[in-house]
C-alpha cells in the first residue's frame, strides 16, 4: 500500500488543533459511518447549533470532515485518510520504541550473565 | 520475555512505553551508558546509529549519526538533563546540522527513562515529550519512513476491525 504522507507543516498544524477537543473527536466518531447531519449531531451536546456548526468548520478546515449538502441538511462525512495520517505521526514513534525494545532484548540476552 | 504497553497521547503528544526485560536494572541501565552497546538500538534496523560522543554525566552531550539504506547520515544529539543509576535519565534528543551540533530553532524532544526492579526482571518505562507537530514532522524525518510504513498498516487495522491483524 502507497500512502502519500506529504502534509505541510500548517496541515499537520490545524489536524492536532482539530483532534484536541472533545466534541470534535466525538464528531468524528458519529460522522465516520455514512456521515450525520449538523442538525441530527447538535442534539448530542449541550450547546447551540451555531456552536456545532463552528466545530464542525475547524474539523473542515483540517480536512478532517467534508460537508455535503443534501436538500436543506448539511451531512458531515469524516474522512478517515486524513485522520489516519494525524494518528500515524504517533505511530511511527510508537513502531520506533518498538523495534529499540526488540533490539535490546537481543542486547540484554546476548550480554546477560557476561561480566560487563 | 518482553511485555510492551505503549500509550499515545495525542493531546499532550506524549508517547509513553513500558518493557519489561529478563535482565537486572545494571543490566539494562548498560544499555544507555555503554555507547557501543546504545548503538546496536537506539537506531531502526535499517538506519544503524554511531555514536561519536557520548558524556554520560548530567550536562554532558553525545553526538551520533544514523547510516540508511541509501548512504544518507541523519544525525542527532543528546543533552543529559539527570542521572540516577540505575534508576532514572532525563535526556533532551535533537536534531543535528552537519557539525553535529543542534540545528538552531529546533528545539529536542525531552525523554524521561526510569527502571525498576521487577522480580527478577526489570520495568523500563521511557517517556517521550514533543514539543508541536512540527518537530514531530522533522524528527520522523530522520530515517524513520520504515517504521511510518509499518503504522499505517497499523492504524488500517484499527479503522477497519472486520481487517485481521498482521
Amino acid at each position: 500500500m502507497v500512502v502519500d504522507c506529504a502534509l505541510t507543516e500548517q496541515d499537520v498544524d490545524r489536524i492536532f488543533q482539530a483532534l484536541a477537543d472533545q466534541t470534535r473527536r466525538d464528531i468524528l466518531r458519529r460522522a465516520i459511518q455514512g456521515g450525520e447531519s449538523v442538525s441530527v449531531l447538535s442534539h448530542h451536546y449541550e450547546m447551540s447549533f451555531a456552536a456545532v456548526q463552528k466545530h464542525v468548520a475547524v474539523l473542515e478546515r483540517a480536512a478532517l470532515v467534508t460537508k455535503e449538502r443534501r436538500g436543506r441538511e448539511q451531512i458531515v462525512h469524516t474522512q478517515r485518510a486524513t485522520l489516519r495520517r494525524a494518528m500515524t505521526l504517533l505511530d511511527a514513534y510508537e513502531q520506533l520504541w518498538m523495534q529499540r525494545i526488540d533490539q535490546i532484548t537481543d542486547i540484554l540476552t546476548i550480554t546477560e550473565g557476561e561480566p560487563t | 520475555m518482553t511485555v510492551i504497553s505503549s500509550q499515545k497521547d495525542a493531546e499532550n503528544l506524549t508517547l509513553t512505553i513500558v518493557a519489561e526485560f529478563d535482565a537486572t536494572p545494571e543490566h539494562v541501565w548498560e544499555v544507555w551508558e555503554d555507547p557501543r552497546k546504545l548503538e546496536r538500538w537506539w537506531g531502526p534496523p535499517t538506519f544503524p546509529a554511531t555514536f561519536t560522543r557520548h558524556d554520560f554525566v548530567v550536562g554532558g552531550e553525545s553526538r551520533y549519526f544514523m547510516t540508511g539504506p541509501e548512504g544518507e547520515t541523519p544525525r542527532g544529539w543528546w543533552r543529559i538533563d539527570a542521572i540516577d543509576r540505575p534508576r532514572r535519565l532525563d535526556f533532551a534528543n535533537g536534531l543535528a546540522g552537519d557539525d553535529g551540533g543542534p540545528v538552531p530553532g529546533v528545539e529536542p524532544t525531552s525523554a524521561y527513562m526510569t527502571l525498576e526492579a521487577v522480580g527478577s526482571g526489570t520495568r523500563m518505562t521511557t517517556v517521550t515529550r514533543f514539543v508541536d507537530v512540527e518537530q514531530m514532522e522533522l524528527l520522523l524525518g530522520m530515517g524513520m519512513q520504515e517504521g511510518m510504513a509499518q503504522a499505517i498498516g497499523q492504524v488500517d487495522s484499527l479503522l477497519s476491525p472486520s481487517r485481521s491483524r498482521a
